[in-house]
């Protein structure tokens, strides 16, 4: 039957387009700069939180008080310096790292978690569902986001659990409108009004058909969400409800330092560089990401 | 164009209503005490309590004392429970020095935004489109409070440069114009500092629109007319890149506002994110609520004014 031969005939497996833009991604040289930065303190946490999770603390103890060394410059003992405690700031920053990027990733787990949820039932199922939603989402929009962020943490009370969660529920309602508005193009596209004609549930369509089409500019909302968690849990140590002392943050150590800020520089300088220069990697790779994605070539 | 203000203004007031019961909801459905006094303050006496809860109505069910709070804050008898005084009047002395500040970082933003934006699309691909992409996210993220300490440090240390509250203290100013430039002086560095996010976000968005623009053929006939490239690029290309900036002016007041608390407490600037902030730390659930409500009404007007704005530079925008 050379019909069917015919129709069946493979066409050559052409590159997924993950893998195209993970090629584009790869050829930028500031996109591989920012993510070696990012899995240089990805490393650099991961491994201090594993040696105090064993008992070895590099290169001392962050909570260990003396207050003989108080307010110490940086030196070779202490190559960044000492708090008002007599606490050495590098310790301090490297237990603060794994505290930042957990922020940073949890906070965009929740908040892109909600929003696809949101976004995709808003933009699959159209019509009233799509407009209570979409008004919730602008209603939303019009709280001042850091504002409604710090309002609910400080009456929930400062904790880790609460800080992500807050962060999370409140900064989701970028995600949705871009989920949303990626639905109303994929939804019209002839593969899903293909996949519907042929009777499969919306749930198969929305994971199979359309979410897979969305993911880059999904996941590019995603890498740009991280440096603003950390940054608005910055904002929230620095007025004092962070993440609680004496679990040290990076913006916490700023908020301590802000004292002696005239005399002690060291406590301003280092914590708020390594926000600096870890936020500009994630928002850098984000922008290369979507650059990636977005180039037709 | 009415009937769009109309509808508009409906739609808002729907909005108003959504965000008056999130946020009524936030500041009393959380755990903790509502007195200013604390819990298990002894020397507070039940009858106390009794008169707290009944004067802020807090023995009502919770759609009643919604109903209530919303009722006072339209007849203007909604009190703070820190220092009893209306609510109203708290907030509307903070009026000008908010909108001061916010309007000063918006003129910011839009003139630098503005300049690194048209910069970065004129040499796209080259080294200054990379340099100005680099500048924008690094003011994006930069956290204003360290910015700000580092600033200050040298600013204080450098130049004995006064930095605190809206005007600077026990100075009598000879007249208006040198009290006036006082204020302005003031209001300066915040606004800046504030400014930051915005010039980024505003840069990129210029950035992508100027690149569509500048592949035209109008700014191939601009340019063949021997017209100089500074008039193509901001008489020709930006007139017509510019309109989703202002219109995006709107989306960008939440983010000023709420980030203003960090800079308005580090600088003493009495704005409505200071209050805001001590109303968080006093648990002053009356003007919590109000607040938000005021806030969001302001962001709704902005919206508003900026989509008239955009109608106005651009002709092809009808408003529908």
């Amino acid at each position: 039957m050379p019909g069917i031969t015919t129709s069946q005939s493979e066409t050559p497996v052409s590159k997924s387009s993950g893998s195209r833009v993970l090629r584009r991604f790869r050829s930028n040289p500031v996109a591989i700069a920012s993510v070696v930065v990012i899995l240089i303190f990805a490393f650099t946490a991961g491994g201090t939180f594993l040696l105090s999770a064993t008992g070895h603390d590099w290169p001392s103890n962050p909570n260990l008080t003396n207050l003989e060394l108080k307010l110490l410059p940086p030196s070779s003992q202490h190559w960044l310096g000492t708090d008002n405690l007599g606490r050495d700031v590098l310790s301090r920053m490297l237990h603060g790292a794994s505290i930042s990027l957990t922020v940073g990733l949890i906070a965009v787990a929740v908040s892109l978690g909600i929003g696809m949820v949101v976004g995709a039932i808003a933009g699959y199922f159209g019509g009233i569902i799509d407009q209570i939603l979409m008004r919730a989402v602008d209603a939303l929009l019009c709280f001042p986001t850091f504002f409604l962020i710090l309002t609910v943490v400080a009456l929930l009370g400062p904790s880790l659990l609460n800080i992500v969660i807050v962060i999370g529920l409140v900064s989701w309602t970028g995600t949705a409108r871009l989920v949303r508005s990626e639905f109303l193009t994929l939804r019209e596209t002839e593969y899903v009004k293909g996949a519907r004609v042929l009777g499969q549930n919306a749930w198969h369509i929305i994971t199979r058909h359309i979410l897979p089409n969305a993911a880059a500019p999904i996941l590019v909302t995603a890498v740009l969400g991280i440096p603003d968690a950390i940054l608005s849990e910055a904002g929230l140590s620095f007025l004092g409800f962070g993440v609680q002392p004496p679990q040290a943050t990076w913006g916490n150590i700023i908020a301590d330092g802000k004292t002696y800020l005239l005399d002690a520089w060291w406590l301003n300088l280092f914590p708020g560089l390594a926000i600096l220069i870890a936020s500009l990697s994630f928002y850098l790779a984000g922008d290369a990401l979507r650059e990636a994605a977005e180039s037709r070539s | 164009m009415t009937s769009f203000i109309i509808r508009r203004l409906a739609l808002s007031a729907v909005l108003l209503f959504i965000i008056s019961i999130i946020s009524f909801f936030i500041v009393t459905l959380t755990p903790g005490s509502p007195y200013p006094w604390g819990e298990l303050n002894p020397k507070i006496s039940a009858e106390v309590k009794a008169n707290f809860r009944k004067k802020f109505h807090l023995d009502r069910p919770l759609h009643e004392q919604y109903a209530l709070i919303m009722r006072d804050l339209f007849t203007g008898n909604l009190r703070s429970i820190k220092d009893d005084r209306p609510v109203m009047s708290r907030i509307l002395e903070r009026l000008p020095a908010t909108v001061a500040l916010n309007l000063t970082s918006i003129v910011i933003s839009l003139s630098f935004g503005t300049l690194l934006g048209v910069t970065a699309a004129r040499y796209s691909g080259h080294w200054q489109d990379a340099l100005s992409s680099f500048i924008a996210f690094l003011f994006i993220a930069l956290p204003g409070f360290w910015i700000t300490y580092m600033v200050v440090i040298a600013l204080v240390k450098g130049f004995g440069v006064p930095i605190l509250g809206t005007n600077s203290y026990g100075i009598e100013f000879p007249n208006g114009l040198a009290s006036g430039l006082d204020t302005l002086w003031h209001l300066l560095l915040p606004a800046t500092i504030l400014a930051l996010g915005g010039i980024a976000s505003q840069s990129r968005y210029l950035r992508a629109t100027m690149i569509e623009s500048l592949r035209e053929d109008y700014i191939r006939t601009a340019r063949s007319k021997g017209l100089a490239e500074e008039v193509v690029l901001y008489k020709h290309a930006l007139r017509n890149s510019i309109r989703p900036i202002i219109a995006g002016i709107g989306m960008v007041l939440p983010a000023l506002i709420g980030g203003a608390v960090v800079i308005e407490t580090i600088f003493a600037y009495p704005a409505m994110g200071r209050l805001g902030y001590e109303a968080v730390l006093e648990r002053d659930y009356p003007t919590l609520v109000a607040l938000n409500f005021v806030v969001a009404a302001l962001v709704l007007l902005g919206n508003l004014i900026s989509d008239l704005l955009s109608a106005a530079v651009d002709p092809r925008v009808r408003l529908e």
